[in-house]
């Protein structure tokens, strides 16, 4: 858990070094208290029993679910304008979503797991399941765009984040629309909604804060590697423009692609440093 | 020129390949038409289920035989390098954007009259409030045309735009899906007024995605 | 003389290559200037930079009197760019396909017309772009930059693909460019043709311009030692 080492494009992490050690440690430690209030000290579930306790988790997971795909518009708006574009706020956007996904995905899992004793099947046409579903795909549809190399991508991500993030509202509020027009008697089909007070509210909350800590870890790390990749390239295109510089005279003389070859050999055996002379 | 004389350039364009060309007519239309006939297979007209579930069909349809009207009208651009042209032309990018918005519109609607016969005959439904059918529909297709153009040419350059393109769109016009549906059920021999808060959100949602489409369309067809 | 275009250290990158490695060029209204250079030297995305097709990464890059670092599409109308595609539409035929271009840039549709006359294709007036030979689609890539009525005409690799009467055509097109007001650069190999046609050769070289790029007296001391010895 070093800074992100020297001579790299574009700044260190997100976090401070210690901070981020810290952090990660905080982060570890809530989640272990958070898994003991939740399994032992918080009561069960009046109606729903002890398969009510996945509620500790199921929630943190949907409350950063949509959390991180805040962050990714935001980090996106911010890119897109113009007095705040940066790099940097591509790369939060990207890994945002990474962890948006993995959250979204997890939020699904432990509903489908949640819902099965409390239902009897393994979904339920439920609003903020289907919202959440939705979700889910909006995101891989960002993450396969992401994809794609090319140097317009941080523009055009960006972009398609901001279109489907204004979806989100739109998504949620029509499909709850459409659920509650179909609700049946709420004895018949309990949704996921038991009654909390006392230990089980303070551990949904404690479960909230240690998922948030969680995520602004991991996005750093996440972050500050994107960072490293990132700095590689940029070595490698300052190489490529010395080379191209560099070599003006033997285009001349023809051979230009075996003379080329030649020098970024020479030029990659000089590597880490400088490689090569820098006329910028 | 003035807008609008922009977007009937562009519009107007695009309106004549598909009349020299006839891809939506000949293709896609029998597409939709396709897609309606294997969901009657898959569905079992005896058992009385079409007529139900008709107004959903039908919009499924619509919604797949629009991913292949998005991919045409952007496949268009893609040859010898008419996009470089596009670029090259001083038109208002919110000009390209609302004249290949009007120009999918089109085609859909034409293509949504077909298939709603197709819809009336095949899975005998019974129709209510005409109001409720044709407005729900207007706004429908605006907003999926107005997506669909937004992707496209977000996805026009890349290489793998054709899966690409569906992805990205679809979970966003899942509302639009919601809505239509549940408003030609409510027009198809249910409740009409049911239909009305449909078309509401159906138009709210174009409105939003024209708007975020003139804005974005520039820049997406700079970077594409 | 006023500049139509002015390129100071201009980098671009295609991706993450710097096709243009810091490019200094300068172009007077009415001159006809002549990019020479091998393959791969960066012509084409010279011409492309000029014509506010490919994003500049650093330098500096003035065009019609547009910055291309803040204004990246004001002067595209004003510029016809006649390179290896014609931009048209297939099912269109080429009459269409003249007059939107026209059209696109606010230009009457007799522009469209009279382009299409000059370069010859007046008898295909009526057939559809797919059903074109290639040598007739070099003419209407060329009717398509001149329809445009451009101030500034970039030509890229023009004579490639032409029979002898297109050919004629273009070298007609640059003779009477200054007489129409317009200006001229061409990105050729053929250097004899080129050479005839140019009041002024600047050769590019690993995405620089290394020799005739400047106006002034700079033009005949070599910038680098380098440079003067690699110089022809």
């Amino acid at each position: 858990m070093r800074r992100a080492t020297p001579g790299v494009a574009d700044g260190p992490a997100l976090l401070n070094g210690t901070l981020s050690i810290v952090l990660g440690w905080t982060a570890l430690a809530a989640l272990i208290t958070l898994a003991i209030l939740g399994l032992w000290v918080a009561p069960p579930d009046a109606v729903q029993g002890d398969a009510q306790r996945l509620m500790y988790v199921h929630v943190p997971a949907a409350w950063l679910a949509y959390l991180a795909f805040g962050v990714t518009a935001l980090a996106s708006v911010l890119y897109l304008w113009r007095r705040t574009r940066s790099p940097v706020w591509d790369r939060v956007a990207g890994a945002s979503a990474e962890l948006g996904v993995i959250f979204t995905g997890l939020c699904l899992v432990l509903g489908s797991m949640w819902g099965r004793p409390v239902w009897g099947t393994w979904w339920e046409w439920e609003a903020r399941l289907v919202s959440t579903a939705v979700l889910f795909f909006l995101y891989v549809g960002y993450l396969a765009l992401r994809r794609i190399p090319g140097p317009g991508r941080a523009k055009r991500c960006a972009i398609a984040a901001l279109i489907a993030f204004v979806d989100v509202p739109i998504v949620h509020f029509s499909v709850e629309w459409w659920r509650t027009l179909h609700q049946q008697a709420t004895v018949f089909n309990p949704d996921l909604n038991p009654e909390i007070h006392g230990t089980m509210a303070f551990t949904l909350v404690f479960g909230v804060l240690a998922f948030t800590l969680l995520y602004v870890f991991l996005l750093d790390r996440r972050y500050t590697l994107e960072t490293l990749e990132e700095g590689r390239e940029e070595r490698e295109l300052e190489q490529a423009i010395a080379e191209r510089t560099g070599t003006a005279e033997l285009v001349d003389a023809g051979g230009y692609t075996a003379t080329l070859a030649l020098r970024l050999r020479r030029a990659r055996k000089s590597l880490p440093g400088s490689g090569g002379e820098t006329s910028r | 020129m003035s807008l609008w004389r922009e977007v009937w350039l562009v519009a107007g364009k695009d309106l004549r390949i598909e009349a020299r060309s006839r891809v939506v007519l000949y293709q896609i239309l029998p597409f939709g038409a396709l897609v309606l006939l294997l969901f009657a297979f898959a569905l079992d007209p005896s058992r009385g289920l079409l007529p139900r579930v008709a107004p959903g069909l039908f919009w499924i349809a619509v919604l797949l035989a629009a991913l292949l009207a998005v991919s045409r009208a952007f496949a268009i651009e893609q040859q010898n390098d008419a996009r470089d042209g596009l670029r090259m032309s001083g038109l208002d990018s919110s000009a390209l954007f609302l004249g290949k918005f009007t120009a999918i519109a089109l085609e859909l609607l034409v293509l949504e009259v077909f298939l709603g016969v197709g819809v009336a005959v095949l899975y005998d439904v019974e129709v209510g409030s005409v109001a409720v059918l044709v407005l729900s529909a207007l706004a429908a297709t605006a907003g999926v045309a107005a997506t669909g153009t937004l992707y496209g040419v977000l996805a026009a350059g890349l290489r793998v735009r054709e899966t690409l393109v569906p992805v990205l769109l679809l979970p966003v016009v899942a509302p639009v899906m919601l809505g239509a549906t549940r408003a030609w059920e409510a027009g198809l021999g249910g409740v009409a007024s049911d239909g009305w808060p449909w078309v509401g959100l159906l138009a709210l949602f174009a409105a939003l995605y024209t708007g975020m489409g003139m804005l974005a369309f520039g820049p997406l067809l700079e970077e594409s | 003389m006023p500049l139509v275009v002015q390129l100071r250290s201009a980098v671009c990158l295609l991706g993450r290559f710097p096709a243009l490695a810091g490019v200094d060029l300068d172009v007077a209204e009415g001159e006809v200037v002549l990019l020479s250079g091998a393959n791969g030297a960066g012509k084409t995305t010279l011409l492309r930079l000029v014509a506010g097709l490919a994003p500049l990464h650093s330098g500096t890059a003035t065009v019609l009197g547009h910055d291309l670092a803040e204004d990246r599409e004001g002067a595209r109308p004003a510029i016809g760019l006649f390179g290896h595609q014609t931009f048209c539409y297939d099912d269109l035929t080429v009459r269409e396909n003249l007059r939107f271009a026209a059209r696109s840039v606010r230009k009457p549709v007799e522009a469209a017309d009279t382009a299409l006359e000059r370069v010859g294709l007046q008898a295909q007036a009526g057939v559809e772009h797919a059903r074109l030979s290639a040598g007739q689609r070099r003419r209407l890539a060329l009717a398509v930059a001149l329809a445009r009525e451009p101030r500034l005409l970039l030509l890229d690799e023009p004579h490639a693909g032409l029979d002898a009467e297109g050919r004629a055509v273009l070298d007609a097109v640059v003779r009477t460019a200054p007489a129409d007001g317009r200006t001229v650069l061409l990105a050729s190999h053929e250097l004899d043709i080129g050479r005839a046609l140019a009041g002024r050769e600047a050769v590019v070289a690993g995405g620089r311009v290394v020799r005739g790029g400047l106006l002034a007296t700079s033009d005949s001391v070599p910038r680098t030692e380098k440079e003067g010895a690699g110089a022809r």
